[in-house]
Formats: structure tokens, C-alpha cells, sequence
């Protein structure tokens, strides 16, 4: 069905496409065509099907928040729980797709990037699974922030290598990643956890992620014999986000609705917003609203949410927002923080930061709708990660106030 | 200048016999101030044509010694319009033809059209875009299409021979040959391998091919010139100007490596 919103091979309308060094260009097409073979195989299909229900327990939830609705007091709130997958957030879905795919190419090795240390650890978990040896790259900077996950990426076998080079956060992880993966693609596959990067990786990321919008599709039309009026999902590069929405872009019912990280607010310099806040560009591989200078520089970043903090946004979301079929909407920290606590009190569910970027936005336009109206959120990830952040930041905003 | 500077570049050199030493610098890394004199630098140790690199934050293609010097330029806010402008200012000191070295973004933001304008007003005769291969080249190359901007293209280890033929077909300038696989500033050794894939590029080609990534002494730059028309030396020169050892550099170069040539 995605093939219809795709005008040219590897495009989203003018986004995407695959800008890299010609160097790259082999192992691309070698990983395009695999993976196409891979898409028509049976057997792929059905070991990924296995792994999905068996490894990471799959289907998951499609919760209704009743306490949080009645609170909110508008449309009813639906809950996608990513959060209750092995290892606590959908970036595992992806991960052990391409995992698979490591394998069906022959190679041996997986390597990744990654922020809040999420798609790291999912990483090293299928690299443990699979048998395949695995070097994350993380910025110093979030792997500060992230000491636990670094550990537990060890503790599954992977070696984790902090980037040292220009903001130490994701998008210098992606470059890292990006140099050592054209020293080494004979026997590596790069496992990227988002929908971003070069051609095939951002459709690659949404195939393997839209079993949250198919089973969420199902279990809602199960549930309340209807479709819901909106769909909504936090955005940094996207990979949850197109995962939900894939397979309602054909339902015009349907209001798609991205929710991207504000920072200090979206009036400051500290955001992480690329659709509001940024213009047009290419670096990563790909074409796609981005955070830049003038000059075509990419800006830093900042969000409290390690899984946010990034400067780019996947090029079909891009494409989405300039068809205007999904809305992109944004959230700062401090409301981020307020809806991590908000959900954690009403249904004892503590989400991730991620998460709570969606759920803020909820939370500010529940009330203001219909009691019959019905939205279906993806809560992504799980908030263990967090908790120790979010000690520090309330602390922090109680010692201001 | 323009293209056909390059092409009588090389024109002159291989009536001479000789072969192209093409040298690479990061704009702005020292000053932009010094951008003339390490020019003249360049020039005076005897390379032939120059590439200027424009720093950018996220350089995906470079290696180690690039990047920190494209970070130090960027540290000084050093823009691709700063650097057009300060070519305009010194062109007519350049005696030898100069391409940029860009990611495609800085130029795209600029805008394609104004680009185009400028960097031909600043004497620019073409382009290196290392993340721009052939299929996402369009929109640039209609942009620049009767300009005086040649398009560099770079070919690799693994650019099978199909689209090989497609990348030097139409080809303007020379042809990039990365003589590697990896990134800037990393060598695992020449070998048959590298030798006999020169000979490939140059069986289809039909502009100057020259070699480069990884280049480091005389020695690389003799046994790799053998099989093509120049070497392109990057991350050996941006670290010999930024160590202020430009003595170093016409030893990497001049006569040996010139008159040991055919």
C-alpha cells in the first residue's frame, strides 16, 4: 500500500534518496536487492514472525487509558504498548528485522548508532540472539547521560564506542557509524535504528516498524468497530512514528499527528523540532527538513530526551508534512516532564521521555474534544531509562521555582 | 577561470609528458586571511591545480585529519559564501586552476542558481561533491548546465563496470578515482587490485583520471601516477600546512616524480 505515496524508486516526493560518498553506492543496491528478495521470502517472513511473538511477545496491547481519559475529560485515549516489548521499546521490531537481514545477506557483523542508548541495546540484544558481533557507536555526551544502558550493551556482548567528534550526541554517532561502515562492508551490516539515513534504510525502518500501526489498526477496529479520529506519536527521526502511522495514511479518516521535541521552547535556540523549526536539506544520506545555519551547517541540538535529540527527521515524514497528510506538532521539556508524571499517577505506566513528548501533546488536546472522539497514541518506549533524569530535572525546576 | 582551464591544465602537462599533482586545503583552517599565501604555497612547490575544501559539521566522507580541520574552520564560523568572497578578492593572484570541495548541502542552501553565479565570479573552474553520486546529480548539474563549473565525479574500488561507463560518460574535468575503500586519509597499500581497476577507469574514460585518498609520500604518488594522469593528495598536505611544515611538501612532489614519468 506505501508503494502509492512513492513517485520514484527511493524518493518520498522530492525527500530521501541515497546522498553518499560512491563508495557506498555497492553495498546499497547489494542491501536493496537482498532486501527485496528477503521481503519476497516466505521464510524470512515467517522467522520474523516467530521472533516478533515468541522473543520480543508481540502482540502488545492496545490499552485504553481510562483513568487518564476521565481525568483529561474529552476523546478516549487509546495506548499502543511498544513499552511492553523485550527490551522496553519498539526499536526492537526494526533491529531484529535487519538482523535477519544481516544474516540472509551473509554477513556476520552488525554495527549501529544510537541516542538514549534504546536502539543500542536492541542492537546488542539481537546481535546476542542471532550470533553476530556488534560495535554501537553513541555521542559521549548521551552515553553520559545513558551510563546504564552503556553497561547493559556490554553486559549483551557488544562493545559500545563513545564518539568524541563535533556535539558527541546522535547525529556525530551516525557519522561515526557511517565512516566504519565503508571500512568494513564486506562482512558488516548497519543496522540503522531510525527511518532516516540513505536509501533503502528509511523504507526498510518503516516496513519492519508498521506491525505497531497494523496490530494498533486491528485492535482498535476490534474494539470500537471504528477507525480512531487521531493518531499520534513522538518524533525525533521518526521510527516509531511512521511505524504507527503506515497503515492509516490510506485511511483519510484518520488525523496523523507527529509530536517532535520543543527543548527549552520552541521561541529558543534548544530545540530539536527539524519540521517547525528547521528547512530543507541533505546530510545523512538523505533530503529532509533539518535544523541548519544559513551557512547549511547543522545546528545542535537540545532536547531533555535522548531519542529526540536529533537534527533531522526521517524524509517521509518530510514528504507527509508537505502533502500535508500528518500534522507536526511539538512539545517541550517541561511538558514532556509534567506527562512522564501524569502517566505514571493515573495508570501506573511510568512511559519514556520519548513517549511523553506524544503524550503531552494528548494531554493538551484531549480536553478539548469530543467524548466520542478516539485517539490512539504510541507510547514507544518504556521510562526505567529515565528515572534517575527526571529525578535530577524536577529537582532542578523545584530549586528555580 | 573556468573548466577549460582544467582541460588545458592537463592539455600542457601531458605534452610535457608530465603528470598532474593535485593538492588539497581546508578553507579557513589557520584564517581565511591565509588563504592566498598557503595558495601560493601550493603553487610555488609545484602542484598543478587545487582543491578547496569547504568545511562542513557533518562530514560524513572525511577522515580524522579533514575533519579537524574543517571543525578548526568552522570554530571560526567560516561560510562557503566567505570563501567565494575571498576568492573573488584573490583570483587574479591564482595562476592555477582551483575546484571546490563541498558536501552538497552548503551549496544547496545557498541556492544552486546564485551559487553558480558567484563561484564562477570567484573563478572557481569546478566541483567536487563527495555525497552526491551520479543518480542524485540532476538537479545540480541542470543548475550549472552551460556554466563554466566543471562536475567532478569520483569513482571507487566498487563501482562495478556498468556504472562506471555511466559516470564517465559525459564526465567533465577529470575523473576522481578513489584509490581505496574507506575515507579520506586511510591506505591499506596499493596493489594489483588498485593498479589494475586505474587501468579499468582509464579504458572508458575519456577525460584525465586522477587518483586519489590515501596518498602520503613520493612514493605513493610515483607508483600510483604510473597508471593514471595525476594523484590528488589530501589529508598529508592539510597536515603538513597546519604544522607549518610547507617546506614538506614540494618533497612530495617535484622532480623525481615528474621526470620518472614515462
Amino acid at each position: 500500500m506505501n508503494e502509492a505515496i512513492k513517485e520514484i524508486k527511493g524518493k518520498f516526493g522530492q525527500f530521501g534518496g541515497a546522498y553518499v560518498a560512491e563508495s557506498l553506492v555497492a553495498t546499497l543496491e547489494e542491501l536493496e536487492a537482498a532486501y527485496e528478495k528477503a521481503k519476497q521470502d516466505p521464510d524470512f517472513q515467517k522467522e520474523f514472525d516467530y521472533l516478533m511473538k515468541e522473543y520480543v511477545g508481540r502482540e502488545n496491547p492496545l490499552y485504553y487509558a481510562e483513568r487518564l481519559t476521565e481525568k483529561l475529560g474529552g476523546a478516549k485515549i487509546y495506548l499502543k504498548r511498544e513499552d511492553l516489548n523485550h527490551t522496553g521499546a519498539h526499536k526492537i521490531n526494526n533491529a531484529i528485522g535487519q538482523g535477519l537481514l544481516t544474516k540472509y545477506m551473509g554477513k556476520t557483523k552488525v554495527i549501529a548508532e544510537t541516542g538514549a542508548g534504546q536502539h543500542g541495546v536492541a542492537t546488542a540484544t539481537i546481535a546476542a540472539l542471532l550470533g553476530l558481533e556488534c560495535k554501537v557507536f553513541m555521542g559521549a555526551k548521551d552515553a553520559a547521560r545513558q551510563e546504564l544502558n552503556v553497561f547493559r550493551m556490554e553486559l549483551l556482548g557488544a562493545e559500545v564506542i563513545k564518539v568524541e567528534q563535533g556535539t558527541k550526541t546522535l547525529k556525530d554517532a551516525v557519522n561515526e557509524a557511517m565512516r566504519y561502515w565503508v571500512q568494513h562492508m564486506e562482512d558488516t551490516h548497519y543496522v540503522i535504528g531510525s527511518a532516516l539515513g540513505p536509501h533503502p534504510f528509511p523504507e526498510i525502518v518503516r516496513d519492519f516498524q508498521s506491525i505497531i500501526s497494523k496490530e494498533a489498526r486491528e485492535q482498535i477496529l476490534e474494539k470500537e468497530g471504528r477507525l480512531p479520529n487521531k493518531v499520534i506519536a513522538c518524533i525525533g527521526g521518526g521510527s516509531n512514528a511512521i511505524g504507527m502511522f503506515t497503515n492509516f495514511i490510506e485511511d483519510e479518516v484518520v488525523e496523523i499527528i507527529g509530536v517532535e521535541a520543543a527543548g527549552k521552547g520552541i521561541d529558543t535556540d534548544e530545540t530539536a523540532a527539524a519540521i517547525n523549526k528547521g528547512s530543507v536539506g541533505i546530510a545523512h544520506g538523505a533530503k529532509m527538513h533539518m535544523l541548519q545555519d544559513d551557512n547549511g551547517q547543522l545546528l545542535g541540538t537540545h532536547s531533555i530526551s535522548a531519542g529526540l535529540d536529533y537534527p533531522g527527521i526521517g524524509p517521509e515524514h518530510s514528504y507527509l508534512h508537505e502533502i500535508g497528510r500528518a500534522k507536526y506538532e511539538y512539545a517541550n521539556d517541561k511538558e514532556a516532564l509534567a506527562a512522564f508524571q501524569e502517566l505514571s499517577r493515573t495508570e501506573g505506566i511510568i512511559p519514556a521521555l520519548e513517549s511523553s513528548h506524544a503524550l503531552a501533546y494528548v494531554i493538551r488536546v484531549a480536553p478539548t474534544l469530543a467524548k466520542d472522539e478516539i485517539i490512539v497514541v504510541n507510547l514507544s518506549g518504556r521510562g526505567d531509562k529515565d528515572v534517575q533524569l527526571v529525578k535530577d530535572a524536577l529537582e532542578g525546576m523545584n530549586k528555580n521555582d | 577561470m573556468t573548466k577549460y582551464q582544467i582541460r588545458d591544465t592537463f592539455k600542457q602537462l601531458d605534452m610535457d609528458g608530465n603528470k598532474a599533482f593535485i593538492a588539497y586545503l581546508m578553507a579557513g583552517d589557520g584564517s581565511l586571511d591565509q588563504l592566498l599565501n598557503q595558495i601560493q604555497i601550493l603553487e610555488d612547490s609545484g602542484v598543478d591545480l587545487i582543491e578547496i575544501g569547504v568545511p562542513f559539521s557533518d562530514p560524513a566522507a572525511d577522515g580524522p585529519v579533514i575533519q579537524d580541520a574543517g571543525l578548526r574552520a568552522l570554530e571560526k564560523n567560516i561560510s562557503l559564501n566567505d570563501i567565494l568572497n575571498k576568492l573573488s578578492e584573490i583570483k587574479d593572484e591564482i595562476h592555477i586552476p582551483y575546484v571546490l570541495m563541498t558536501y552538497y548541502n552548503p551549496i544547496f542552501k545557498y541556492g544552486l542558481e546564485a551559487f553558480k553565479e558567484v563561484a564562477v565570479a570567484a573563478g572557481v573552474s569546478g566541483l567536487i561533491v563527495p555525497d552526491l553520486p551520479l543518480d542524485e546529480e540532476a538537479e545540480l548539474k541542470s543548475a550549472l548546465v552551460d556554466s563554466d563549473l566543471a562536475i567532478i565525479r569520483l569513482v571507487t574500488l566498487t563501482t562495478s563496470d556498468e556504472r562506471l561507463k555511466k559516470i564517465v560518460s559525459e564526465a567533465e574535468g577529470f575523473i576522481y578515482a578513489v584509490a581505496v575503500n574507506g575515507i579520506t586519509g586511510k591506505r591499506v597499500g596499493y596493489s594489483q587490485e588498485v593498479y589494475d581497476y586505474l587501468e579499468r577507469i582509464k579504458k572508458y574514460a575519456t577525460i584525465p583520471v586522477c587518483s586519489g585518498f590515501g596518498i602520503s609520500n613520493k612514493e605513493n604518488a610515483k607508483a600510483l601516477g604510473g597508471y593514471c594522469d595525476g594523484v590528488i593528495v589530501g589529508s598529508k598536505i592539510v597536515e603538513l600546512l597546519h604544522n607549518g611544515k610547507t617546506e614538506e611538501i614540494k618533497n612530495l612532489i617535484p622532480e623525481k616524480y615528474i621526470s620518472s614519468v614515462n
